[in-house]
Parts: structure tokens; C-alpha cells; sequence
């Protein structure tokens, strides 16, 4: 009855399985709960003796207070989501090179992944649902696709082969610590996504076993297209080879004015669908205010609709929203995937289907 | 109203050369050159001498005129290639307006591939990879192409070298395609290059070339599902370098017999094409003897058509343009009256010379070309307009005025566009679309050109429109009208959704309804009332212009409106307070069930199991066609052969039956058609509603059906399909025939912005394929079931059925629910036996197809299950095992 601790087809399979039953619930933000713990710099940096100031960064409590961060994963678990993610959405060499902890970004991973990994059969062992971890990957803060000099467009602060090391690195340190999935989320840029696959793939052919994926774009206007100015369409080709176990759309906006751009997407896509808005807009304060039941009423028409496949929160939301969330799932049917599409799609910023 | 000329009309060109870029068919994908070193002295100038930022220009002006995929290629000696490809790529990547498109990336070395590959952000092409070094080096290539997600480019090459003649050709491909769906590559992610080569070239062995590529590539998309086919047009002409009527000749009577053959894409100077009725008719000859591989016409003189086409090309050095020839009487008419002879006619032949000789006498006065529209050629068409607003021409006629108009209008497009003046203010503009999961489209075909033959502007948008991209588009276009056509129930569901997301997304405009499923009470009922704006259900195209010229006028709208709604409110009323006529409960129906003398029970199947054919004569075929209904899809009223001695409509429809008559020999003598069907039988036995199949050992397939529940009058029973099985053991047969081959030239007759041969095809096709579930009916009961072995009939009486047995189709009144195709489906193994699909609502494609149940009990007879009640709707959830929700889905048309 617990779930199994390993990644690969055993987990892909049994995600697809639960799936098929009801509308799934995934997690929400870990940013804003760790915020209303006001922890202090001593918290964040431990004993780690590194040389920069740790405050704020939120990845690295992994190690130096696991139990703030195990407290929030439980949380999550005991509203009721069904998959859940780790804490490490800036566990990459890149992001770590602001608070000097580059060569802590193993060790971040795969006690992250352990920590999500063992509260998650925790729960499964309690009622028999099997619950899944999903290995955050976040987009780092460098782009492939664009120059970040005005007067060089053809200019790159990184290179595909350094990122997809990057990425390696820390897809590798999750699924060691027992990650089911890895999770590219907030995609702003396609490529990106793109050198993350790449990744992944290097590792699954190096462990000789399915490291299944999941993706997550985020858009960055209404109109439907990410930073690297894809729209959802050609997005969806242009990373279909990843075989995603999810594809779907996080943050962007809160759920209303995410709705257009989930549909569609669950209209194309040969897979699963996971969704995970912000809680609203923020505020003029900069705050997210909306209300638990407001966003739960939100992504349940989505689900009322055959939209998604799992459901959950991102900037703005807590457990009381995830379980708002999975009360007004209870019982819905969930999406049912659309045939194998065997159309030749291409994709610029846009898509290009070459008909049969 | 006839003239010979209607028949001097060709369908042929199917290149329209729109000054820089050329748009071979809306599915043709034609690849520029002009960014690829190889193929553009200038763009390799440019990079040469590191000027890139005109090189990124050269690129935009091809996307900017319409190019679909920019193949970009920096295979030269001097230069290094990695740094020249990557620098370029990302330069390109910065500019969204180049961006949008994808790129082909495209190089004989796997290391600038690669390199190319790290830059593109969306999914590109890989141009290209191949077995040249062996299977190893070809499948970590190809394993590199997926990690990286690209579709790729497969050279007809292996150990040995290029493959020339057609045999070595689609061995190659079979073999790469083996070996690339053996490692999960996406078989609809790779594309075929089975190599272009010179022709004409003196050397004998060279002569087949030609004709070995058009060969492969027709044999390739048959053996290889999904794979695409690509070429490099240019080698072609390689003998003629320097003469360019020529190669232009070449290159076009080359495209027009591949596009047919399946050719997907090439690589081509946009420059080096021409339109195929326009050229020279002896050059065209000489050029397809050489491409074809044909011996010259004895009169020629010559003995080989390389030597021929080598004498000829001689004297077009420097020629551009060529004489017309023969010119019929009305040809000497002034041009304003040629123009409206043509639309009113229909003739094409030379609407585009006289549109071009109307436009320059205009510029000679100081006019401007959006006048040749608003004036002659508007005349033009509000002289068919009247005629069949009157009813003096009919819907054949009309459809072949549009695509004189249309050509008329493309032509002088760009001169439109040059002066930067306004398009020619239409009289509103109306969205068309058959929506998702519905693949018909023959009658929002015809809708669309009556409505653009009456001064609309119609954007279609094709079948299978998600309602995003409906509404999109009319936010887009600011649209006047959405209208909305499907042909199969699910459609109607789809329909509701549409008018649910247009009253989410607060808009106001008029929704049209049509399709042979949709009705006024279904409009009324449900449809209506989903959207606030007017929604008006539109009975057939001779209607579609006056809806539509009333929700657009000023004066008559507000009324219209009003009107229908009250009449679409009446509808609701008289059906909420109609006494339905009474349902019996399912199980008083059950207790009234049919009762045949189960004595009289067909023999078991001579030939029980699964019967393939792959390719049924076309010829045979047609000698069974029921051509009433073909008549009907044209909107033309009467039975067959009445109908052609008619005295209103006679003359049209002999016209179109003489169109469709030379149509259905090209399609038979040219092998257009492929007719593939299958036929099953299984040994069952009835189980209440359901019918148990017995497919194996231990296997078991459950086919569940509908029974009547209407109280019937005296002694009729309430039937159910299950009735004529007997519950003690018995046969039942199922069968699926599809047409396939018609995309080709649909494309071509897109391309050529001929609606009428497009449509006729379509309808032909669809004749074809009743005709096929006819012939192969008869079959089963003289040979395969062999229940009938002595029947005789006349094709007259099997079009009225006077024979033994049934053959219901799910989707139609004897067994409604469209779900039930799958299982059909999955028994007969379809997909691969006949190669048809169902869409997410079990529309079958190709859209020419027939699938249904074979009963071969004497007294089994078609009827309607028309309403059912709440019980059998929950009893028959619960057979098939799904949810109140999706059965009712499934069944709600006959439901309340």
C-alpha cells in the first residue's frame, strides 16, 4: 500500500492511473509560508559556514531547518493534495551563485527530495492514496533566447550545453533523493525548457530508466505567450518530445485570467494537464487577498469544464486555498485525454501544422 | 444557359504565382532558398562579407511574403559554418516578426546541426540526416533530433549511396522509417527526401528520374503512415542552367504532378515557378515527356524527348511571354463584357488576362485597380447574383462564377496592396467553420462561396475549428457573423459550447447554424438560448444570403431578429406544452419487442473472419453510384435521371452531371482514388438490448443498442437491432469502406481557388464511397455470408434495397449513438485495415466513408429509435459503464 520510492514507468503509470479516477490536487506556494515565519538569518545559514548571507534563501532551509519545511509540506499533504513538490524551485548552480552556496546545490537537492519523498509515503501508508514528488526545477534567471543587450541581439549570457548542465546537476541530486517526477515549472523561456529536457534525457539514458516529466509554462501577458514570446500552441510543440507525464501552465496570473490559455492547451494536449495559478492578482499592496473559496470556485469550473487533470496553487496560496481546492474537486469527472495526435507540428514564436 | 465553353474550362493550374512568393495549395508547404548559401548568390555574398544585419532583412522579407519555414543553410567552403549558423540563428530569434515561423536547419555536417539545434527555440526541422555512414551514426542522430525535438529531414541514402531508381528509393525510406519508429522516433515527425536528380541530361540511364520520384513518393506515403515527403527542386533543371523559361517550365509541370503524388514540401526559388495553364502548351508537352519519362508524339519528329526538349529550349532564350491561341467568338467582345461573360459563364481560361487588361486601361485613365472590382467584375457578379436570387441559375453555376471571381480579385490583389488603398469594402464579414471533432465540410463549402459570390467577406476556417480560435478569429477579423456547420450529432454539442463561450466572452453578433444534423427546433431549444445575440438557424445555402443581408441591414434587422426569436420561442413553447406522444417504460417496450421467426435465420457466414480489400475497382464502383443524393449536395431538387429531363433544373443538372461524368474518368483512368474497405463476421447472441459477440475463445464483445419507447399504435412492436439476433446463438456482420486519396487534389484545386472542382470532388468521393458499401453489401450476401448466393438485382433496385438483410451505420436512426463506432472500429481493426480514424466526436476520416452492422435475419428492417426515456438512459449507462453524464451526451438527441 505505501508508494513506491523510485522514479520511473512504475510512477508515470500510477500518476496516469489516479488520474483517470478524479480530478487530482497538487500543492501550493512554499515562498509566502516560509515569509510568515519570519525566520532570521541564523535559521537560514545553520552551520553551514558559508562566506555570503543566507536570508532569503529559501532553498537552502532544506538543510539548516528541514522542519520549517516539513511543517508546510505537511500542511499541503493534510489538505489534500496528490502530488507534492520540493522546496528547490532555485537549487540550481546559478541561483546559488547569489548566496555563495554553489557547492551546496547536491546536497539541497537530494535532502529535499528525501524529505518530500518520506512525508509523501507517510501519508500514502495512512489512507492507501498513493501520493506523488514532484522534483521542482525552476528557469534559473538567465535566458537562451534573448539578449540581455539591447545594442547585441545576438548576444547569450549562457550557452544550451552550460545550462543543460545546470540542469543535469540538480534533476540527477532530486531523483536520487526519490523524486517521482521532474518538474520544469514557470517557463519563461522556451528554450530553456527545452535544454531542461535535454537534460533529463542525458539523465535517463545515463540511469537507463524513465525519469518522467512534467512541464509548466508561465505566461507573461493575456494575449497567451511567455517571455521568449511563444504562445501556448507552439509552446506545446515545441517541447511535445519531452513525452510529459503533465503539461500545463503555473503562476502567469490568478485563475480567471489564466482560463482561455488552460483551455486551450487541454484541447491540444495528448497528456495530462496540471494548472497551477496564483491566488488572484495581487493587490496594490503587492499582496494576494483572494479568498480560499474564490479560487476554489475558480478552478473548479475548470475541472466542471473536462479542463484539467490536477489542480493546484502558486504565488499567493496556502494550504487553506489547496484545501478549499480539493473540497470543490470532490467528485468531479476528470479530463479525459484526447487521442495521439499524429499531425506534423512544427513551431516558431507560433505554431505550424503541416496537414496529412 | 449552356455553352461549349463551360467544358473548355481546365482544372490544371495549380500554381498561382503571386509576384515573390509563391502559396501552392493551403497544405503545400513550399521552403525558400534565401537564406541558404547554397541556393542564393546574394545571401552568401552577404554573409561572406559578415553583413548579417542585411542578411536577418533577407529573411524577413521571406516571411513577410508568406514563406511557412525558413531553411537556413551556411554550407560554404569559406566560411565557418557553426559560427555563421549559430550567429544567425540567434539574430534571427531576436526579431519576432522573423521568429514566428520555424526554421529548417539545414546542412550536410552534423556538427552545424547541431550547433543549429542548441539555438531554436521552438520545434524545428533538421535538414537533414541519412544511412550514408550506417545505421549506428543514423540512429544517434536521430535519437539527438528527439532529445532536442526537432522533426527531421531523411536523405534516400544508405551504405552504398544515393538511391536513383524508384525501387532503391522506397526501400531506403521503408527501411530509415523502420528503423526510426523502431526507436519511438514519431513517425509524423520525419520527412522524406528521396532525391530530386537532373533530367535531360543526354545520358539514358538519367531518363527515369522524373518519373522515379513522383513514383516513390506516391509508394513512400503508402508505406510509411504519417511520414511526410520533401525534394530540392532546382537539381531538376540542373541541364538547363541559364534558361530560365526553361527551368521555370520545368519546375512547375514538376510540382503539379507531385503535389498529387503526395510531395508535402520543397525546397524551391520562389521566383522559378509559373502557372501550368500558362505556359506554352508545346514546351509543357515537351517538359512533361521528359519528366514523365514519355516517348514525343510522332509529328514532333524526334525520337527522344530530351533531344526534343533541347531543341526547343533554344528558342526560348530570353523569351518571357507566349501567344494565346485559339479564342472563341465571345473572346472578341469588349473586355468590360468578357469579364461578366466569364462570371456568368463561369470560364476561366482567361479571366486573369482579362482582369489584367481591364486594370491596365484603368491605370491609362488615371484610375485605380480596386475599380476593376467595384466596377466590371462586381457587375459581373450581381448579374449571377440576380439570376440566382431568381432562380434562373443554380448552386453548380454559382460556385463556378466564384472561382472566376476569385482569380479575377487574386490577380489584382497586389496591385491593391502596392497602392496602399483600402480592400474593397465588402458588405460585411462572416466567419466560417465546421466545428471540432467534425470533419465535413462540402456544405459550408458551397454556404461560403454563395455568400462571397454575393459581395461577402468570408473567412473559412477549415473543420476541426476549436471554438477558441472561432472566436479569436472574429475578434480578429471584427467579424460580422460566426456561422457554424456540422454534420454529425455531436456536432449540435459543440455548437451549444461555441454559443456558451461567445456569451462568456460578451459579444453580441449574429451566430449562424447550418449542417445537414442541425434543425430550427434543436436551434431553438438549446442553442438559442446559450447566447444572447441573435442565433438563426439556416436551412440550406440558397437561404444564407438573404439571413445574411437582413442581420446586416440597418433597416431590417432589428425586425429579422425579432421575428425569429419569437418564432424560435414559439418552437419552445409548443414543445414544452406539446403532449409528447407517451413513452412506454423500458420494460413494457422490452415486453413489445419484435419478434421474427427465429427459424429463419441466415446459414453461418461461407467465409466467416475478417475480409480486407485493399483497392476495389473505381470503375465497378461507379457502375452502382446512386446519384440522387449527389444532386441533393448541389441543392438541386428531383430523383435520378428525372432530374436531368427537369424544366427548371434539367439544364443545370445536366451541366454538373457532364462536370462530374469527366471528373469520375480522370479520377478512375489517373488512379486520384483509392476505394479500401473491410468486412467481418461474428458468431453472437442477443442479451436482452445488448448483442454478445464472440470474438475468441474467452473473448467477448458487448454491442448495446436502442429500443423504440414510443407507445405504438395496434400491433407494432418496439423494435431494437438486438431483436433480429436470435438469443440462442446466431451471426452478425460489420463492415467499414473508405475513400481514400482525395487531399492532393483538393490541395491542388484549393490552390487554384476552384471551389467547384473542390467541392465536386468532395461530393464524388462521398458517392463512392456509398457506392462501395452498396457493392461490398452485395458481396456479403452472395459470397462472404453467402445467406443470398441467387439474388439478381438491378442497380435500381438495390439504390431501393429490394434485397435480404440491413447494414445500419451508428450515427443513424437504427442505432443512433455515434460511440458505438469505436467497438465497431476495434473489431474490424479499421485503422489499419482501411485506414480510417474518429475524431474525439466519431466523425470518420477520411470524410468519405461508410461503417455499420450487417443483419442478415429476412424480416430485419431499418427504423428509428427517435425518443428515449430517463430508465433506458440510466439502463443503458450502466451497460456501457460510463456516467449519467456522458451517456447523456451521447444520446441527446434522443433525448427531451
Amino acid at each position: 500500500m505505501t508508494s513506491s520510492t523510485s522514479t520511473g514507468q512504475g510512477a508515470r503509470e500510477k500518476l496516469k492511473a489516479a488520474a483517470a479516477k478524479r480530478v487530482l490536487v497538487f500543492d501550493g506556494a512554499f515562498g509566502t509560508q516560509i515569509q510568515n515565519r519570519k525566520l532570521t538569518e541564523e535559521d537560514y545559514a545553520g552551520d553551514l559556514g558559508l562566506t555570503a548571507d543566507q536570508k532569503g534563501n529559501n532553498d537552502i532551509l532544506a538543510l539548516t531547518r528541514p522542519d520549517v519545511i516539513s511543517d508546510i509540506t505537511r500542511a499541503y499533504l493534510a489538505a489534500g493534495a496528490d502530488v507534492i513538490s520540493t522546496n528547490t524551485f532555485s537549487a540550481n548552480t546559478i541561483s546559488q551563485a547569489d548566496y555563495a552556496a554553489e557547492d551546496k546545490v547536491r546536497d539541497i537537492n537530494v535532502a529535499s527530495g528525501r524529505l518530500a519523498r518520506e512525508l509523501a509515503d507517510e501519508y500514502a501508508a495512512k489512507d492507501g492514496r498513493p501520493r506523488f514528488v514532484a522534483g521542482a526545477i525552476g528557469p534559473t534567471n538567465k535566458t537562451l533566447s534573448l539578449s540581455p543587450e539591447v545594442e547585441d541581439p545576438g548576444f547569450r549570457e549562457i550557452t544550451f550545453d552550460e545550462l543543460v548542465d545546470v540542469y543535469h546537476q540538480q534533476a540527477a541530486a532530486l531523483v536520487e533523493g526519490g523524486v517521482d517526477f521532474i518538474l520544469i515549472e514557470t517557463i519563461f523561456d522556451t528554450l530553456n525548457a527545452k535544454a531542461g529536457i535535454f537534460a533529463v534525457k542525458r539523465l535517463e539514458a545515463e540511469l537507463e530508466r524513465d525519469v518522467p516529466i512534467m512541464l509548466s509554462m508561465t505566461l507573461t501577458d493575456l494575449s497567451g505567450r511567455n517571455l521568449s514570446g511563444h504562445t501556448v500552441e507552439a509552446f506545446w510543440y515545441a517541447v511535445r518530445h519531452a513525452n510529459p507525464v503533465t503539461i500545463g501552465l503555473n503562476c502567469s496570473f490568478g485563475a480567471e485570467q489564466l482560463r482561455p490559455h488552460v483551455q486551450l492547451l487541454s484541447d491540444i494536449a495528448d497528456t495530462l494537464v496540471l494548472a497551477y495559478p496564483n491566488a488572484g492578482l495581487p493587490n496594490d499592496l503587492g499582496e494576494y487577498d483572494e479568498l480560499p473559496e474564490t479560487t476554489a470556485s475558480l478552478v473548479r469550473q475548470w475541472a466542471e469544464n473536462g479542463r484539467v487533470n490536477i489542480l493546484g496553487g502558486c504565488c499567493g496560496s496556502t494550504p487553506d486555498h489547496i484545501a478549499a481546492i480539493a473540497r470543490a474537486l470532490e467528485g468531479l469527472a476528470p479530463r479525459k485525454l484526447p487521442e495521439r495526435d499524429t499531425q506534423m507540428r512544427l513551431a516558431g514564436l507560433e505554431p505550424f501544422t503541416i496537414a496529412a | 444557359m449552356t455553352t461549349p465553353c463551360w467544358h473548355a474550362r481546365s482544372i490544371g493550374n495549380d500554381i498561382v504565382n503571386d509576384q515573390s512568393t509563391v502559396r501552392l495549395s493551403a497544405n503545400f508547404v513550399n521552403i525558400g532558398e534565401r537564406t541558404n548559401v547554397t541556393g542564393s548568390a546574394r545571401f552568401k555574398k552577404l554573409i561572406l562579407g559578415d553583413d548579417y544585419d542585411t542578411a536577418v532583412e533577407v529573411a524577413r522579407d521571406q516571411v513577410e511574403n508568406g514563406a511557412q519555414v525558413i531553411d537556413v543553410n551556411m554550407d560554404e567552403g569559406l566560411l565557418d559554418a557553426v559560427h555563421a549558423m549559430t550567429t544567425f540563428l540567434k539574430l534571427i530569434a531576436a526579431e519576432p516578426d522573423i521568429a514566428r515561423v520555424p526554421v529548417m536547419v539545414d546542412s550536410s555536417k552534423w556538427d552545424v546541426i547541431e550547433a543549429g539545434l542548441k539555438c531554436v527555440s521552438g520545434k524545428p526541422i533538421v535538414n537533414s540526416i541519412s544511412m550514408k555512414e550506417g545505421e549506428d551514426q543514423f540512429l544517434e542522430q536521430a535519437r539527438k533530433c528527439m532529445a532536442y525535438g526537432a522533426a527531421v529531414v531523411v536523405m534516400a541514402f544508405d551504405e552504398t549511396g544515393q538511391a536513383d531508381t524508384k525501387e532503391r528509393k522506397v526501400e531506403i525510406c521503408k527501411r530509415a522509417y523502420d528503423l526510426l519508429t523502431g526507436i519511438g522516433f514519431p513517425p509524423e515527425d520525419i520527412i522524406f527526401d528521396p532525391n530530386i536528380f537532373a533530367v535531360a541530361t543526354g545520358i539514358e540511364e538519367h531518363d527515369r528520374y522524373g518519373l522515379d520520384f513522383l513514383e516513390a513518393v506516391a509508394e513512400i506515403k503508402a508505406a510509411c503512415p504519417h511520414a511526410k515527403t520533401s525534394g530540392g527542386l532546382s537539381n531538376l533543371s540542373f541541364s538547363f542552367r541559364g534558361n530560365e523559361t526553361v527551368r521555370r517550365a520545368m519546375h512547375s509541370i514538376f510540382l503539379y504532378h507531385a503535389i498529387p503524388a503526395g510531395l508535402d514540401m520543397a525546397i524551391v526559388n520562389a521566383g522559378q515557378l509559373d502557372v501550368y495553364d500558362q505556359i506554352d502548351p508545346t514546351l509543357r508537352e515537351a517538359c512533361e515527356d521528359v519528366i514523365l519519362a514519355r516517348k514525343p508524339d510522332e509529328k514532333t519528329g524526334f525520337d527522344s524527348a530530351t533531344e526534343r526538349l533541347i531543341a526547343l529550349a533554344e528558342s526560348y532564350k530570353g523569351k518571357t511571354a507566349q501567344e494565346e491561341k485559339q479564342e472563341a467568338e465571345w473572346r472578341s467582345y469588349p473586355v468590360a463584357k468578357r469579364l461578366e461573360h466569364a462570371l456568368v459563364k463561369g470560364i476561366d481560361a482567361h479571366v486573369v488576362a482579362d482582369t489584367e487588361e481591364m486594370r491596365a486601361a484603368r491605370e491609362a485613365e488615371g484610375g485605380r485597380p480596386i475599380e476593376v472590382i467595384e466596377g466590371p467584375l462586381m457587375d459581373g457578379m450581381n448579374v449571377v447574383g440576380d439570376l440566382f436570387g431568381s432562380g434562373k441559375m443554380f448552386l453548380p453555376q454559382v460556385v463556378k462564377s466564384a472561382r472566376v471571381m476569385k482569380k479575377a480579385v487574386a490577380h489584382l490583389i497586389p496591385y491593391i496592396e502596392a497602392e496602399k488603398e483600402e480592400g474593397t469594402r465588402a458588405k460585411g464579414k462572416i466567419i466560417m467553420a465546421t466545428v471540432k471533432g467534425d470533419v465535413h465540410d462540402i456544405g459550408k463549402n458551397i454556404v461560403g462561396v454563395v455568400l462571397q459570390c454575393n459581395g461577402y467577406e468570408v473567412i473559412d476556417m477549415g473543420v476541426m475549428v476549436p471554438w477558441s480560435q472561432i472566436l479569436e478569429a472574429a475578434r480578429e477579423h471584427d467579424a460580422d457573423i460566426i456561422g457554424l456547420s456540422g454534420l454529425i450529432t455531436p456536432s449540435l454539442d459543440e455548437m451549444v459550447t461555441v454559443a456558451e463561450e461567445m456569451s462568456r466572452a460578451e459579444m453580441s453578433i449574429p451566430l449562424l447554424i447550418g449542417g445537414a444534423t442541425t434543425s430550427k427546433a434543436h436551434t431553438a431549444l438549446r442553442i438559442d438560448g446559450a447566447y444572447e445575440g441573435p442565433v438563426i438557424h439556416v436551412l440550406d445555402a440558397s437561404r444564407a444570403v438573404g439571413v445574411a443581408s437582413r442581420l446586416l441591414s440597418d433597416t431590417q434587422r432589428d425586425e429579422f431578429v425579432e421575428t425569429t426569436a419569437s418564432d424560435y420561442e414559439k418552437v419552445r413553447i409548443a414543445r414544452a406544452g406539446k403532449g409528447q406522444s407517451a413513452l412506454l417504460s423500458l420494460k413494457e417496450a422490452r415486453a413489445n419487442a419484435f419478434q421474427p421467426d427465429l427459424s429463419d435465420q441466415p446459414a453461418p457466414p461461407a467465409k466467416p473472419g475478417l475480409h480486407v480489400f485493399d483497392d476495389w475497382s473505381l470503375a465497378d464502383l461507379r457502375e452502382v453510384i446512386d446519384w440522387t443524393p449527389f444532386f441533393r449536395a448541389w441543392e438541386l431538387h428531383g430523383n435520378y435521371p428525372a432530374i436531368l429531363k427537369d424544366d427548371v433544373v434539367g439544364e443545370s443538372a445536366r451541366s454538373l452531371f457532364a462536370d462530374a461524368q469527366e471528373m469520375l474518368d480522370k479520377i478512375i483512368d489517373e488512379k486520384w482514388l483509392t476505394a479500401r474497405g473491410v468486412a467481418g463476421f461474428w458468431p453472437c447472441a442477443r442479451d436482452e438490448d445488448d448483442i454478445t459477440l464472440h470474438i475468441g475463445k474467452d473473448e467477448h464483445v458487448t454491442l448495446p443498442f436502442l429500443r423504440q419507447q414510443v407507445k405504438k399504435s395496434r400491433d407494432r412492436a418496439n423494435m431494437c437491432l438486438a431483436d433480429f439476433i436470435d438469443p440462442a446463438g446466431d451471426w452478425i456482420g460489420g463492415f467499414a469502406v473508405g475513400i481514400h486519396g482525395i487531399e492532393p487534389h483538393s490541395k491542388r484545386f484549393q490552390a487554384d481557388k476552384d471551389d467547384y472542382s473542390d467541392i465536386l470532388l468532395k461530393a464524388l468521393a462521398d458517392r463512392f464511397a456509398e457506392a462501395f458499401a452498396e457493392r461490398l453489401h452485395q458481396h456479403v450476401r452472395t459470397d462472404l455470408w453467402g445467406y443470398a448466393p441467387g439474388e439478381q438485382l438491378t442497380n435500381e433496385a438495390l439504390i431501393k434495397e429490394q434485397y435480404r438483410g440491413i447494414r445500419p451505420a451508428p450515427g443513424y436512426p437504427a442505432c443512433p449513438d455515434h460511440s458505438v463506432k469505436p467497438i465497431l472500429f476495434d473489431l474490424l481493426d479499421a485503422p489499419k485495415n482501411v485506414g480510417l480514424t474518429l475524431t474525439e466526436s466519431f466523425a470518420m476520416w477520411p470524410t468519405a466513408a461508410v461503417s455499420g452492422f450487417y443483419f442478415g435475419h429476412p424480416e430485419a428492417q431499418y427504423f428509428g429509435v427517435a425518443r428515449v426515456g430517463r430508465d433506458q438512459l440510466e439502463d443503458y449507462a450502466t451497460r456501457r459503464g460510463v456516467d449519467m453524464a456522458t451517456a447523456e451526451r451521447w444520446l441527446r438527441p434522443n433525448l427531451d
